[in-house]
């Protein structure tokens, strides 16, 4: 079960209309190492943890990446807010516009659409594990990428917000992933 | 101590944030006692923060988690993703940096 809360988890205040810097963040809505990837990752993931830390750690971060992921959405629909078309044309957002009007969709900033394929549930809790701090530091690489090629104060604000919840996110997975080494060994005996 | 509506949320964010933090750090120490008392302290606070919110503004969650004075107030804006910024025609549109 899943509530809906109905808020930001960090306010997003976007300063100008810029549909260009949107077709960028939308990167992180619906690329391979984006929010929307990352939650559905975890949330994924979580049925055969070994431990309960480890379950808990995958409920709670796939949870957080979806208020995310609403962050991310937000951005990009308020950099879009209401635009003339005139403001459109010749902008790296137009052919999200032919396809997409103002509407915000899950694919990557080259317009490839979101696929399960962005992650893995490998049947080993090692290699998941593994596979989600790899995840984090490249989101939070990507997150640098966009910071700075944005100008946006309000935009970097958020941006810089959810980069950091990268590193937490990092840290708390290299946590689950040695308690998870830890039962693993106690169970062996030679 | 009295806040507007941005001020109350602003609160509820800072607070809410600090129990997401602390939850997290929980998940992987469940036996650290500061950190689990830090936690149920900021959960009584943002409990209480969330009922005066509510109470002025409506439901911040459905499902049976919080009431709803007449007529159904769920559906009334600001949504999140919503607020006062609009593009008009005669607005420079910003730029990405260009070094």
């Amino acid at each position: 079960m899943w509530i809906y809360e109905k808020k930001l988890e960090y306010p997003v205040k976007v300063s100008t209309c810029n549909p260009s810097l949107a077709a960028m963040i939308i990167e992180q809505f619906g690329g391979a190492d984006g929010e929307l990837a990352a939650s559905l990752r975890y949330l994924t993931q979580r049925w055969a943890m070994p431990t309960n830390q480890a379950k808990a750690i995958l409920t709670d971060i796939g949870t957080e990446e979806l208020a995310h992921w609403e962050m991310i959405g937000t951005i990009v629909y308020q950099l879009t807010k209401d635009l003339p078309e005139s403001k459109i044309v010749g902008t790296p957002f137009e052919a999200h516009y032919v396809n997409h009007g103002l509407d915000v969709y899950p694919h990557n900033a080259a317009g490839v659409p979101f696929t399960a394929t962005y992650f893995n549930a490998k049947g080993d809790p090692i290699a998941n594990l593994h596979e989600n701090m790899a995840a984090e530091q490249k989101a939070r690489a990507t997150y640098e990428h966009l910071i700075s090629i944005s100008d946006d104060p309000g935009v970097i604000d958020a941006l810089r917000f959810l980069r950091q919840r990268e590193v937490v996110h990092f840290q708390r997975f290299g946590e689950a992933l040695r308690i998870v080494q830890e039962y693993q060994d106690s169970k062996k005996f030679f | 101590m009295d806040m507007n509506r941005e001020q109350l949320m602003r609160r509820i964010q800072e607070v809410e944030f600090a129990v997401i933090d602390i939850n997290l750090y929980l998940d992987t120490h469940p036996t650290h006692q500061q950190a689990l008392m830090d936690y149920n302290k900021l959960t009584q606070e943002l409990m209480n923060l969330k009922m005066m919110y509510e109470r002025q503004y409506g439901p911040l969650t459905n499902f049976g988690y919080a009431p709803s004075q007449y007529p159904w107030q769920w559906i009334e804006s600001p949504w999140p993703w919503e607020d006062e910024y609009t593009c008009k025609e005669d607005m420079p549109c910003g730029f990405m940096k260009r070094n």
